[in-house]
């Protein structure tokens, strides 16, 4: 066991490693100029020149890289040219929203999912069954983008029940402690015993999330109901079945059990996804998180600031995934010794 | 006729039994009624692309200041028209030649290059295995929405870009999924006895081997175009693809984004045909898989 995890510890190294060097030198090589962008399309060629020296873009690639290499393992990204603060701080200071509305959207899509998979599986083929499953696979085939703009037109624009973006009503005035505005809602309670803020927080919250979740509540019903259907068919569910057991206990109890196997799995990479995929809907909900601020380094060419984005969102990607291959290992002993 | 050759696939005989088989699987795919409505749906969207200019009641670059933003089901605009006064409906039906067009070449793009690679990888092995392997591995820690984004920023916003950006971030499934076939099939029988005939290693990797490993990629495929349409429109959308005043699906949703408070069906009507289109393939997708692998049915 010590052996397999070390083995996959190994190899987080050299692909982190390759991360950085793709991210550098995709950006360094790529048209437009960091000087120019900073001083404008009219700047004279010392000013330019002058600015290149002051990024160290004056050096050759390959010592540049090097010195990013070393800046970089010590969480340095350097400044961004639009607002010349430290890109890590403005990382973190997004980094809490983006991990909030993704662990909410994960938590609905798990449950709603894995219910509706059981469900579909333990009624195969009646209506609910073939409802769900359709409706799983019109999940998977929707823009994000577009379900966003729906749910706004809905539930904001014609039912006027929850707002159209932003974290917060501007209205509340608080000071963030954890930066999860959910916790500090809570925390806020018990200074105050004033709920406003919580529910501000939750209402905000919501249609981003359903959003979100919607492709991975997709994916793991599906998922849920046919690893159901698996197990379902094995002999110790006839067994426990014999034993006059109900069949409540035996599909929540035996069944469900051991199909959540893969359903972890897939649950696990479908977090790793949505931190990227949150790009999108933050973008649509003005959600001041970490996709929504890649996204706008990205459209004004700010070299630095998208190479730590860049750098830090698929660091926690391919974590993640480590991690669950690990979880994974650890239920299931057969794959280590594969 | 070269006695080598009866053993080899490309005789009579065996040609015969591959029609068969496949023949054997469409009729299976026949019976499969999902399968059947999501290939109608790309047939109704592939007859609205090429026979766009005679469907579409109108220019889709049309515009007309007196109709601005008029509302759906006011005639002669069924579905109502934008705020350029543009009609709504023709600029969906041409829309669906930009989609079809981007999703099919994104897909062929991984598709090809991802395959060979694969293919390559998986045959001969050793270094070339070695590398590409490691510069997928690295391909997959960037979350591939993050990729195509990435890439489309740097080659610059239009529309082939976004097509290219799609097929190089989707290349590697394709490359693990025709390597890990290869390397299951290289062992089988029928590859040592071609081999012990004489049989060349091209040949052996592209007539022998690539046939039988073409099943899970094709499946990949299908489900793959429905994915590359909903990410070209999500380009679009953000500004990274096709540029105004095409009449691309994602392009329409994002630039009645401001109108979602009194005109909605701007909006709403684009989003629709996407969900449409790509329901088709990922229904026509799941059917294939049903009947190449039947173990992954359910």
């Amino acid at each position: 066991m010590y052996r397999f995890i070390l083995k996959r510890l190994g190899l987080l190294i050299p692909t982190l490693f390759g991360v950085i060097t793709l991210v550098f030198f995709m950006l360094a090589l790529s048209p437009g100029e960091p000087a120019r962008v900073i001083l404008g399309e009219r700047a004279n060629k010392e000013a330019v020149e002058k600015m290149n020296a002051e990024l160290g873009l004056d050096k050759p690639m390959h010592i540049q890289y090097v010195i990013y290499l070393k800046k970089v393992v010590q969480l340095d990204f350097g400044k961004s040219i639009k607002t010349g603060q430290n890109v890590i701080d403005e990382i973190k200071a997004r980094f809490p929203a983006t991990i909030e509305l993704a662990i909410f959207s994960m938590i609905l899509a798990s449950v709603l999912g894995i219910f509706v998979g059981v469900i579909s599986a333990t009624k195969r083929y009646s209506f609910w069954d073939y409802a769900s499953m359709f409706g799983a696979l019109f999940g998977v085939s929707m823009p994000v983008f577009w379900l966003g703009l729906v749910l706004i037109i809905i539930f904001s624009v014609n039912l006027n029940l929850l707002p159209t973006g932003g974290r917060m009503d501007i209205r509340y005035y608080f000071t963030p402690i954890t930066n999860f505005y959910i916790l500090d809602g809570i925390i806020h309670i018990f200074k105050t015993g004033d709920p406003k803020v919580l529910g501000s927080a939750l209402t905000h919250l919501i249609l981003p999330a359903v959003t979100l979740a919607t492709i991975p509540l997709a994916i793991i019903a599906r998922i849920t109901r046919s690893s159901m259907l698996e197990v379902l068919k094995q002999d110790y569910i006839k067994t426990a079945r014999a034993t006059g057991m109900s069949e409540r206990k035996v599909v929540f109890k035996y069944a469900l059990r051991n199909a959540l196997l893969p359903v972890i799995t897939v649950i696990g990479l479908q977090f790793g996804m949505l931190l990227a995929g949150a790009i999108l809907t933050e973008t649509i909900f003005a959600w001041p998180g970490i996709g929504k601020w890649l996204y706008h380094a990205i459209e004004s060419r700010d070299f630095p600031a998208v190479q730590g984005g860049i750098i830090v969102i698929s660091t926690c990607f391919v974590i993640i995934n480590l991690f669950v291959d690990l979880l994974y290992s650890v239920i299931n002993p057969k794959i280590r010794t594969e | 006729m070269n006695p080598i050759k009866i053993f080899k696939a490309g005789n009579d005989a065996e040609n015969n039994a591959a029609e068969s088989i496949w023949y054997e699987n469409w009729l299976l795919l026949k019976k499969n009624r999902s399968a059947m409505f999501g290939l109608y749906i790309i047939i109704f969207f592939v007859f609205l692309a090429v026979f766009a200019p005679v469907v579409a009641p109108f220019d889709p670059y049309l515009q007309n200041i007196d109709l601005r933003k008029m509302t759906y089901f006011s005639w002669p605009y069924i579905l109502g028209t934008d705020d350029f006064g543009r009609d709504i409906l023709s600029r969906i039906i041409y829309g669906s030649r930009i989609s079809l067009v981007i999703g099919f070449f994104a897909v062929s793009i991984s598709l090809v290059f991802g395959s060979l690679i694969g293919l390559i990888s998986g045959f001969y092995g050793g270094w070339f295995d070695r590398i590409s392997m490691r510069v997928i591995d690295i391909m997959l820690a960037f979350p591939y929405i993050l990729l195509t984004i990435v890439i489309v920023a740097l080659l610059g916003p239009t529309l082939l870009n976004a097509m290219i950006a799609i097929g190089i971030a989707r290349l590697p499934q394709y490359t693990r999924i025709m390597r890990a076939s290869v390397l299951a099939e290289k062992e089988a029988e029928y590859v040592e006895a071609e081999r012990s005939l004489g049989v060349g290693n091209m040949e052996l990797m592209f007539m022998s081997i690539l046939p039988n490993c073409l099943a899970p990629i094709i499946v990949q495929a299908t489900l793959g175009v429905g994915s590359a349409i909903i990410e070209s429109a999500a380009l679009s959308f953000l500004g990274l693809g096709a540029q105004p005043p095409t009449p691309e699906w994602g392009l329409m949703i994002a630039s009645a984004r401001e109108f979602v408070s009194n005109a909605w069906w701007i909006v709403t009507f684009p989003g629709i045909a996407i969900v449409l289109v790509v329901l088709g393939f990922n229904l026509l997708g799941d059917g294939i898989r049903d009947v190449l692998d039947p173990r992954l049915k359910d």
